[in-house]
């Protein structure tokens, strides 16, 4: 490929992951009040649609406070890092056979090692508040994202054990015959949850427990800065069900009737909608049932699944 | 796990319920007679003001948003000089319709009354004022009260003997 059509990739992904970021606003509202019997936004434009535009136009106007007590360049930078982390770790997926920024060959590696700084974002965001309510929400947070980064790296190996590739083309090329999910199902399941928790999003939005913790890491953000952290919140959803899609679902592979790049589309959507009806009915469990659930289920279950993965991958080399 | 399982199934199922919002300017809400919106003083039968300023409504109001001043007519019947709820402090609570002896103050099923400025929301006796019985049709105070206020004679009213000949009962 010639280097101005790197640059056409690059800006084409980017244009697409931010107007999906500000879409899910819309989707998000609009699925959010169709599962709960309500018609939700539907006054701004077509089906409500410029609800989406309202809403940025609100968050720009908004008085854009940064509170004195405040460490002030590390509080401005907090919400970038996540939006940026996350934005970045996009690098990676393969929408469609040619349509990849950098097929890296440590993939995998460079995702986990990209949502995993998107911790720092919130314990900076809570720490240079200088509010004991965000710090508290910022801790939360952080050990929540430490814990289900744990074995949602682990989820993955069994993956890269039966592809032997962390290139993630070469993880959809594998699913050929038969995806993933079907081989891997506890893995699928781990690693779904693992995502939800490290995108924080409901059920596992601990860090901002608005009853106990007025609204957590964010508490002191407002206008644009707080914006931020709801774009990165919904790039992270993005991420993680393209990350569902290319590890277990096939990726773009699907019958020829529809380009590639639309079944992608398709299968991340299917996700994105997912993580929106976990919204509308799950409860948030209680900080302690949360590490708990992850420490002691989670954690040995995905164990479990690497030693039998690899156990029947040897088992299969050698017959 | 299962019953988390079934909890996603069931809310997701939701989406083929019907809504329930309702679409508001286009389609209004069915109000009960009894609901509790804007405040109205309502007039008897015969067209008179059903207010006695008897301060009952504002001495009952327990954010304090009602103001009177009671006064009287030639013929010694009672009316509120000026008459005045302060909207924007009103909760609607009801307890002026409860405390009113004349049925004269009514909460009737409006609540549209939305203003810009917040000015707009004290309104005064010509606002209040409604030609109408409200809820309680024929009914008049005056009718049986046992005072004359130039409504009735005296021992004229209904449920009222005619006054006795207190010399006539002498031994």
């Amino acid at each position: 490929m010639t280097t101005m059509q790197h640059v056409w990739i690059v800006l084409g992904v980017l244009f697409v992951l931010l107007n999906i970021a500000a879409g899910l606003i819309w989707v998000e509202r609009r699925m959010l009040a169709l599962w709960q019997e309500r018609l939700g936004p539907n006054r701004a434009g077509p089906f409500g649609i410029l609800i989406v535009l309202a809403d940025t136009l609100k968050l720009f106007f908004k008085e854009d406070w940064i509170p004195p007590f405040a460490d002030k360049w590390v509080f401005i930078t907090a919400p970038a890092i996540v939006v940026a982390s996350v934005l970045m770790s996009f690098v990676i997926i393969p929408f469609a056979p040619n349509i990849v920024v950098a097929d890296l060959n440590i993939g995998i590696l460079f995702f986990l090692a990209m949502s995993s700084l998107g911790v720092f974002s919130i314990i900076l965001g809570g720490w240079a508040s200088n509010n004991k309510y965000s710090l508290l929400g910022a801790l939360r947070g952080a050990s929540q994202m430490i814990a289900y980064e744990v074995f949602m790296g682990l989820s993955l190996m069994g993956v890269v054990m039966l592809t032997g590739s962390f290139k993630l083309s070469d993880i959809v090329a594998a699913q050929q015959d038969m995806w993933f999910i079907v081989k891997q199902p506890v893995a699928a399941v781990i690693f779904l949850i693992a995502g939800i928790a490290e995108t924080h999003r409901l059920p596992f939005d601990i860090p901002e427990a608005e009853s106990e913790l007025i609204a957590g890491y964010h508490a002191e953000y407002s206008g644009m800065k707080f914006g931020m952290f709801f774009i990165g919140e919904y790039l992270g959803i993005t991420l993680i069900s393209a990350m569902m899609t290319t590890l277990f679902f096939g990726g773009w592979l699907g019958p020829a009737f529809l380009p590639p790049w639309v079944w992608f589309f398709l299968k991340t959507f299917a996700f994105i909608l997912f993580f929106i009806l976990l919204r509308a009915s799950l409860p948030r469990p209680r900080y302690d049932q949360l590490m708990e659930y992850g420490w002691k289920v989670l954690l040995p279950l995905v164990l479990l699944n690497l030693l039998v993965t690899g156990g029947i991958a040897l088992w299969l080399r050698d017959h | 796990m299962i019953s988390h399982v079934r909890t996603i199934w069931l809310t997701f199922l939701h989406i083929f319920k019907k809504k329930a919002t309702i679409e508001y300017p286009e389609k209004k809400v069915e109000l009960h007679p009894r609901w509790r919106g804007r405040i109205v003083l309502t007039k008897d039968p015969d067209g008179g003001e059903r207010c006695v300023g008897c301060y009952l409504c504002a001495a009952a109001c327990p954010v304090d948003c009602i103001a009177l001043q009671a006064t009287e007519d030639e013929n010694g019947r009672r009316y509120p000089e000026f008459f005045r709820i302060n909207f924007s402090r009103c909760i609607f609570c009801g307890y002026c319709e409860e405390a009113c002896p004349t049925y004269a103050i009514q909460l009737i099923p409006d609540f549209e009354m939305a203003e810009y400025k917040r000015q707009n929301l004290v309104f005064e006796k010509e606002d209040l004022l409604i030609n109408s019985e409200g809820k309680y049709p024929g009914y008049n105070f005056y009718r049986v009260a046992g005072m004359e206020a130039g409504v009735k004679a005296k021992g004229q009213g209904e449920q009222e003997e005619t006054p006795v000949d207190t010399h006539s009962l002498l031994p």
